[in-house]
């Protein structure tokens, strides 16, 4: 019994969209980069440097917009990294992506340790307060547990939203989705592949940055290597569970955060029986479900990790 | 215009060149981080190579962080010729050692001392394997892209030994502290230097990376995979089963990421712990990069990233520069080496 | 129609590659309401050209004209803005999108915040109205014929407002009739107005559609006739340069049947890739499967190649019921095997030409022992092959990818013939070669006929099956039509068998 009455608490959904967050940014980050074509296994270590730049701007005295600035602008960075070895170079996107995670992690801590001096407790922040809706914020139940969230959490859901439009019904949707069907296509109407390629890329690596920053901006208020925890992989997969659409991708990141939110609770009623691994494990776990449902059934574009040359064909 | 032209043929002086451009590269970028780190980077450069090769100890030292790295590069390297992308050495590297671990304990396996060791290598080389199966089926049956699957189980192959070792495995006599109770002293790795930590692992290590590159040029399996990995459309057409040799591939790979994880626990550790490793799965698709996928080559690149890790502590020490320097030389080398493998495949002209 | 004005001029272009001349001072003119066929051998450099007159390819030197406008060289987008459009042999088409997406992609302004999709709409029927080329505008474009996305290629053109139309072997995936029907619009579209290049090398469509004709052969433009005032023998002669001998094919008695299908059936994914095929196959005859491409070809290839198991039905090699094949079984009963497709499934380019010539029977003790490589025997099997089928261009060490074409080719037959089959499948043997390589190609096939080999011929080139074939059947849509022997076949015939009509064919 007690397990079914977790879903009665307003813990458990205002957590939901907490956790769902940093999932968000990151999944419309790698989907944005997949719908023109290139995988981005970046995304891991771009999160990180996001988390570490994004913290140590408002550390060092700066908003905490500012922050969220300085992770998307980094982010963008390593995309156009990724962008140039991947698109014009045509480089393999896997091993390409692996060595940008790489990088961007063992720089994040390398800047990090630079910065921040060794000491038992780590430096904190203020991080970003539950912004306060007039009216939607005071209903009962449903406002403590949808309404009473960070900036940057609306922020994320108001992306996914809007993301899902412009692919949908914008001629720059259009563009990034010929582009990732079919770049001869797209060359073949006038369109740059190229241009559009890097673009997407860009503009997907700094959501990824923008997802590591609501870490230590918002989730927690401090700054540690290894916390970004595979978010970025688990949100690689959950591209593939939302058949690279945004709209889904919003759904995906929710119902993941749901069992992520549950388990925790779970864990406290359950508390000893069972080891506390094992929830540790089930979101890494329910990805790869979540994979395994999709492969055969999602649409996959269908240029993705095909690099493009122009005039080959 | 610029046109980008394939060379008809890779002369060994341009395949050798890479590694080596690419190294020097990135070692110059680096020294921009160590110079804003205020260090002078001459100096520090200097302190890297005597950490690494300045005293007898220093010397072991980079050896034995050489021995698990060769390991987890010819997993990667062996793996990605057959286009089996396997990223999950960590996670491999930790279920190896668990195993090893497990059985070479008090209360695992019984054995004389000349059995015991390479029955726990074995172990550990089979756990590893059957790690990477399991992906690669997910492939074969469902289409599940490996990358995916074997990144996500490295996190869970650690909690699992984290589990372990607070758990059935964890040592009583550890203050609390999580980690697995100690080998007996017959599963213990002969030392190959005295008093020192290097062990013959690092003989196991070299040897089997040979044994690989015998394999690959002179054995029809050798032959099959080649082609596998090269045209996969190809081979099938000429009878090369592909499923077979994908899932040769994987015990071979796997296994070699275990037994990397056996290893470090036989020779250095004595017991598992949730940090046993470094990152050695991660670097080692650097390793394998770097050797650009040649097994004995992985022997050379293996060295000199272990010269950077075992070097840097030494720099940092020194001159205050964070040691997370090596981190970022090594994953700059990869890139680097990327860019460089494309320049001397093509040509550019105008 | 012709004689009015020029609406396009490519002025002395060329283009080199490296040390090869693709297109060599090439001067072409086009005039309003023309329908101007541009004629040659594969490489004549046809294609070439027209990348450079879309702006895909820049030229060496040269210029390019269209309505008196200079186009600025590099620049596809100029090109469609000067009215030019083009429709690629291999379709540019996204085929998880709509036909109106795959159309209207790129023609707004980019950064807009919605798409005028309805106003697309009204001119695309508008459009299609005009010309004659139905299409359901929301239909996702995987989903349509063959014939269907070639319209959509088309309408993507007119859409643009292309007055000037170039298509690139257009009727390389159409069924003899399709074509027909596919140079009927054409021509209509030529009467309304629009100046149109089509690219070939079949000289029946050329004098049958074109207005004039452009030959060009090696890089060069050799001759320009008025359709009317030339012949098939004149265009061959000028498009060839020389008169290539044919290998002639020989009477024979048929003997014993050595391969045998009877109702056999595949399906594979839950869709049937092959219905109730049957065919018998003799020693010493050769038998052609002509189809249009993506009728069943590859499963029927992978069939007879041990590479897919029948899912019901029978088939039986050499007397013998095949239970469960693979390649290397096949290989050790004396078939020797010509893939459709030789860059993706008969080499493997980045090893040498001896590991090609030896990969399919590697665990035969004479190529391996004790599963180590026997790599001296696998050198001279390779020179023994180099030298009898004259493979120039490398040794044996030789990465394969560096042969040309028709020597790889020469290669894959070679590492077949030398161990003399009983049975060779050779699965359009010819594609992408020149004129030389398939006589050379064909030369070898008779001979392995005329050694008492029984050949399988899978082909989509008549003039192919004309020439080999003693008996015909017709794949189409996975299905195969009843024999008929080459004696009672012609282009017509073969055509309506191609399109699926046996009774009538009959």
């Amino acid at each position: 019994m007690d397990a079914l009455y977790i879903f009665a608490s307003v813990g458990l959904w205002a957590a939901i969209l907490r956790i769902a967050t940093p999932l968000i940014f990151g999944t419309l980050g790698a989907l944005m980069s997949e719908r023109a074509g290139v995988l981005n296994l970046g995304i891991e270590g771009i999160m990180t440097f996001g988390a570490m730049i994004g913290w140590l701007t408002v550390y060092h005295g700066g908003d905490l917009w500012l922050g969220l600035l300085a992770a998307a602008v980094a982010g963008g960075v390593f995309g156009i990294l990724h962008a140039l070895l991947t698109v014009p170079l045509g480089l393999s996107q896997h091993v390409t992506g692996l060595g940008i995670t790489l990088f961007a992690s063992s720089l994040s801590y390398f800047i990090f340790r630079l910065c921040v001096p060794v000491s038992g407790t780590p430096p904190t922040i203020v991080p970003f307060q539950v912004l306060h809706i007039p009216g939607l914020s005071d209903l009962p139940f449903v406002g403590e547990a949808v309404f009473r969230q960070t900036a940057p959490t609306y922020l994320a859901v108001i992306l996914a939203l809007v993301l899902a439009y412009v692919l949908a019904r914008t001629p720059l949707g259009l563009a990034i989705r010929l582009v990732g069907e079919n770049p001869h296509a797209a060359e073949s109407q006038g369109l740059d592949p190229i241009r559009i390629r890097i673009g997407a890329i860009i503009f997907g690596s700094s959501l990824m940055g923008l997802g590591g920053a609501f870490l230590t901006l918002s989730a927690f208020n401090s700054f540690f290597p290894t916390m970004v925890q595979g978010r970025g992989w688990v949100s690689i997969a959950l591209v593939v569970f939302a058949s690279w659409r945004p709209e889904r991708a919003l759904l995906g990141a929710l119902l993941f955060a749901l069992f992520d939110a549950y388990q925790l609770r779970l864990q406290q009623i359950v508390g000893k029986a069972v080891p506390y691994q094992v929830f540790l494990m089930i979101p890494y776990l329910m990805s790869i479900a979540a994979l395994l449902v999709m492969a055969r059934r999602a649409r996959v574009p269908q240029a993705l990790m095909q690099p493009f040359r122009r005039g080959e064909r | 215009m610029m046109r980008l032209e394939r060379r008809p043929d890779i002369p060994l002086s341009l395949a050798l060149s890479a590694p080596i451009g690419a190294v020097v590269v990135s070692l110059a970028l680096a020294g921009i981080l160590i110079a804003a780190a205020g260090a002078p980077v001459w100096e520090a450069y200097q302190r890297l190579f005597l950490g690494a090769f300045g005293s007898r100890l220093a010397v072991t030292e980079t050896l034995t962080r050489t021995t698990p790295l060769i390991l987890t590069g010819l997993a990667a390297a062996v793996a990605f010729r057959a286009r089996l992308w396997n990223i999950g050495g960590e996670g491999q590297f930790y279920v190896g050692a668990l195993a090893a671990a497990a059985l070479g304990s008090e209360a695992g396996l019984q054995l004389p001392g000349y059995a015991l060791v390479p029955v726990l290598m074995i172990a550990g080389a089979i756990a590893g394997a059957i790690l990477l199966l399991v992906p690669l089926l997910l492939r074969l049956r469902f289409g599940v892209d490996e990358v995916v699957t074997t990144l996500l189980l490295n996190f869970v192959a650690v909690l699992f030994v984290s589990m372990m070792i607070e758990g059935p495995v964890k040592d009583p006599m550890a203050f609390g502290w999580p980690q697995s109770v100690p080998i007996v002293g017959d599963a213990i790795l002969p030392k190959l230097v005295l008093r020192s930590r290097l062990h013959i692992g690092l003989l196991v290590g070299i040897g089997l990376a040979i044994l690989t590159w015998i394999v690959q040029s002179r054995t029809v399996f050798g032959l099959e995979s080649r082609a596998a990995g090269l045209n996969p459309r190809a081979a099938a057409f000429a009878g090369v089963s592909l499923k077979r040799i994908l899932m040769t591939i994987a015990c071979i790979s796997g296994g070699f990421a275990g037994l990397a994880g056996a290893i470090e626990v036989m020779g250095v550790k004595g017991y598992v712990t949730t940090d046993l490793s470094p990152g050695f799965g991660y670097t080692g698709i650097v390793v394998a990069m770097l050797a650009e996928l040649h097994p004995v080559g992985v022997i050379v690149a293996a060295l000199f990233v272990a010269t950077l890790f075992v070097g840097a502590d030494g720099m940092s020490r020194a001159l205050g520069v964070p040691s997370f320097i090596a981190d970022v030389i090594v994953s700059l080398s990869l890139l680097t080496m990327l860019v460089a493998l494309f320049l001397s495949n093509f040509r550019i002209r105008r | 129609m012709t004689g009015s004005g020029v609406v396009l001029r490519l002025d002395a272009i060329t283009k080199r590659f490296g040390s090869l001349v693709a297109n060599d001072d090439v001067t072409l003119e086009l005039h309003q309401g023309e329908l101007l066929a541009l004629l040659g051998e594969n490489g004549a450099g046809k294609t070439t050209l027209m990348n450079i007159l879309f702006g895909h390819y820049t030229a060496d030197s040269g210029s390019v004209t269209a309505f008196g406008r200079l186009l600025p060289p590099g620049h596809p987008r100029a090109a469609i803005a000067a009215g030019i459009g083009m429709v690629h042999q291999h379709f540019a088409l996204a085929g998880n999108l709509s036909v109106i997406e795959n159309i209207i992609a790129g023609t707004e302004r980019m950064f807009r915040w919605r798409s005028d999709q309805s106003k697309a709409r009204a001119k695309l029927a508008e459009i299609s109205d005009r010309f004659g080329l139905r299409v359901d505008p929301d239909a996702r474009v995987g989903d349509l014929s063959v014939g269907e996305r070639q319209r959509v290629e088309i309408l993507k053109s007119l859409y643009r407002d292309a007055r000037i139309l170039i298509l690139d072997e257009p009727t390389a995936v159409l069924t003899h009739q399709e074509a027909e029907k596919l140079y009927e619009t054409l021509r209509a579209m030529a009467q309304k107005g629009l100046s149109l290049i089509f690219i070939s090398h079949k000289l029946h469509e050329v004098l049958a559609a074109a207005d004039r004709v452009t030959v060009l052969r090696g890089g060069k433009v050799v001759a320009e006739r008025r359709a009317g005032d030339t012949s098939k023998d004149e265009l061959a002669e000028l498009m060839i340069g020389r008169r290539v001998a044919r290998p002639v094919r020989d009477k024979r008695e048929p003997g014993p049947v050595v391969m045998q299908a009877t109702a056999t059936s595949i399906v594979a994914g839950g869709t049937a890739k092959l219905s109730d095929i049957s065919f018998e196959l003799h020693a010493g005859e050769t038998l052609g499967i002509i189809g249009v491409s993506g009728n069943g070809q590859a499963t029927l290839g992978q069939l007879v190649c041990g590479l897919a198991r029948p899912t019901s039905g029978r088939f039986e090699l050499l007397g013998q019921a095949v239970v469960s094949p693979s390649p290397r079984r096949f290989v050790s009963a004396g078939i020797g095997r010509i893939p459709e497709d030789r860059n993706a499934n008969g080499a493997v380019g980045e090893m040498s030409v001896w590991e090609n010539a030896v990969l399919e029977r590697i665990r035969s003790p004479r190529f391996s022992v004790a599963g180590l490589v026997r790599r001296a025997a696998g050198r001279t099997f390779a020179q023994t092959i180099i030298d009898r089928f004259d493979v120039r261009g490398g040794g044996p060490d030789t990465p394969i990818r560096l042969l040309s074409g028709g020597n790889m080719q020469k290669l894959i037959l070679g590492r077949s013939l030398e161990t003399t089959p009983r049975i060779l499948i050779a699965a359009q043997p010819t594609r992408g070669l020149d004129e030389g390589a398939v006589a050379a190609v064909h030369e070898e096939i008779l001979a392995a006929r005329r050694a008492g080999a029984a050949v399988l011929l899978i082909s989509e080139d008549l003039d192919e099956i004309l020439e080999l074939a003693d008996r015909v059947q017709a794949i189409v849509k996975g299905r195969l039509s009843p024999s008929v022997p080459i004696g009672d076949a012609d282009p017509r015939r073969l055509g309506l068998m191609m399109a699926g009509v046996w009774q009538e064919a009959a």
